[in-house]
């Protein structure tokens, strides 16, 4: 087709173009692709850690209640599992006992829970696998805790949380209830929280209702509300996610504007020959959209694929310290790869046009001048 | 006759589509392998009746957002509104917004 042909010899004669100035247009594909893939990276790393949040969490407690006094949270009564048990719609309420406790010898901050499980014997804990590489501590061993008056209580590591498990339990230290009592001087009548188990789970906001009239100091967390929270944090619209995001865009607008301002002498002098040897107007658009088209989609398919390699294969290493912060304890984890073909498209949409655009109104621009006058720029 | 350079780019695109097909494959074949791994940390989430991922570990409001204080960024110390790096990366759990929880 005669068409079809035309346009491939344009496509040969972009190339040419192109190589002609190879190390801007290698520079500019370089960094056409950064900019890709750390946009892709931000996608890929949300969506697929939303996904398996709300996977995991979909176990966890139906309604969550805690105790606040004097605007703060606080340990709640034993008493009140009584009145939220009789509280229609609630089938169980298990007072729940878990602390944080910092490690002043390796500053890690671990996450201590008792649970209903059986442990072996008193003064036998379970640990993540966090846990275990911060103190270099395994099955076997002994770690010492500090107790709320000061002295030091022994445990014996007894297992270690599965390896695939870390994603939840990295920090995690699970003790008997005396135990944990002990370690931080909890009154026999005290409990962290309660987590309660309705029977409907439409009932859920009813009975959050008549929690909080029914006891007006405590603040009723509904397992809809931990899901949306995991919605909300990993959302690419908020905290650090849309300022890494604005950013490149930022970058990309200055990039695309810049292309958009106008072209290199050596450009319009090129454009001036090719009209004046016979190219049309649209020839000359044709070529230059090549260009572009040329230039985004290689460095926008590069950029999703390393992208996906760089988070679904190299466990987001690049993100790894800005999530860390200054935490000691950080998971090993491998997030289950998520393409959402929405994502894909606006990503394609918010590069690829915008730069193809950017790259045609210039050209058309120098293409609709006098061949003569733009040659004697 | 040798090869023109717009075969070579069309080979170079049709290369990175492949690649891209050949991701999206992965992606289908991980999930299917991935939902052993989930239903394994469901089932642990379910026996230990934990409410947050572990991500970060640094601050117990990034730790633990779904049971946060509402009130504990600001605590640390007068004129630091968020002293940890990770509380730049958690935004507000959206029921903390809602006033009529408190």
């Amino acid at each position: 087709m005669p068409w079809i042909e035309k346009q491939r010899y344009i496509i040969d004669f972009a190339l040419s173009s192109l190589m002609r100035r190879w190390k801007k247009n290698i520079a500019l594909v370089a960094v056409y692709t950064l900019v890709v893939f750390v946009l892709a990276s931000v996608v890929f790393f949300t969506g697929a850690i939303r996904k398996e949040a709300k996977a995991v969490l979909e176990a966890c407690p139906d309604i969550i209640v805690q105790r606040t006094l004097a605007g703060r949270q606080d340990l709640i009564p034993s008493g009140y599992r009584d009145t939220l048990g009789r509280i229609t719609g609630v089938s169980a309420v298990r007072g729940r006992l878990w602390a944080y406790y910092f490690d002043p010898s390796v500053g890690a901050n671990y996450t201590i829970v008792v649970t209903d499980r059986p442990l072996p014997k008193q003064g036998v804990v379970s640990i993540g696998q966090g846990v275990s590489r911060a103190i270099h501590a395994g099955r076997g061993d002994t770690i010492s805790l500090k107790g709320h008056d000061g002295s030091y209580l022994s445990f014996e590591v007894g297992a270690l949380f599965p390896g695939s498990c870390e994603f939840v339990s990295a920090d995690l230290i699970e003790m008997s209830e005396k135990d944990f009592r002990d370690l931080f001087g909890i009154p026999e009548d005290r409990y962290t929280d309660m987590a309660l188990s309705v029977r409907n789970a439409r009932e859920r906001v009813v009975v959050s209702d008549k929690i909080r009239r029914v006891l007006p100091d405590t603040r009723p967390v509904i397992k809809e509300e931990i899901l949306r929270t995991y919605d909300a944090v990993f959302s690419w619209r908020s905290g650090l996610l849309l300022v890494i995001f604005t950013g490149a865009i930022l970058a990309f607008l200055i990039f695309s504007w810049d292309k958009a301002t106008g072209l290199s002498i050596q450009e319009r002098r090129e454009i001036g020959i090719l009209k004046a040897v016979g190219w049309e107007t649209v020839d000359i658009i044709s070529l230059r959209s090549w260009e572009g088209v040329i230039i985004s989609l290689s460095s926008f398919l590069a950029g999703i694929l390393l992208a996906y390699v760089h988070v679904f294969f190299a466990s987001s290493t690049i993100f790894e310290p800005v999530l860390k912060g200054w935490a000691v304890i950080y998971p090993e984890f491998s997030l289950t790869p998520v393409i959402d073909p929405y994502h894909i498209s606006a990503l394609f949409f918010l590069t690829v046009i915008p730069y193809t655009v950017a790259t045609i109104i210039p050209s058309w621009l120098a293409a609709t001048l006098d061949p003569d006058s733009v040659m004697r720029l | 006759m040798g090869v023109r350079k717009s075969e070579m780019l069309m080979l170079y695109l049709a290369l990175n589509l492949l690649a891209c097909t050949v991701l999206l494959f992965h992606a289908f074949i991980s999930s299917e392998s991935g939902s052993g791994r989930i239903r394994e940390e469901r089932a642990f989430v379910r026996s230990l009746g934990l409410t947050d991922i572990c991500l970060f570990t640094e601050a117990s409001y990034t730790r633990n957002p779904a049971v946060a204080d509402r009130h504990t960024s600001f605590q640390d110390s007068p004129m630091c509104f968020d002293h940890f790096p990770s509380g730049a990366l958690v935004a507000l759990p959206p029921h903390l917004n809602r006033h009529a929880l408190d």
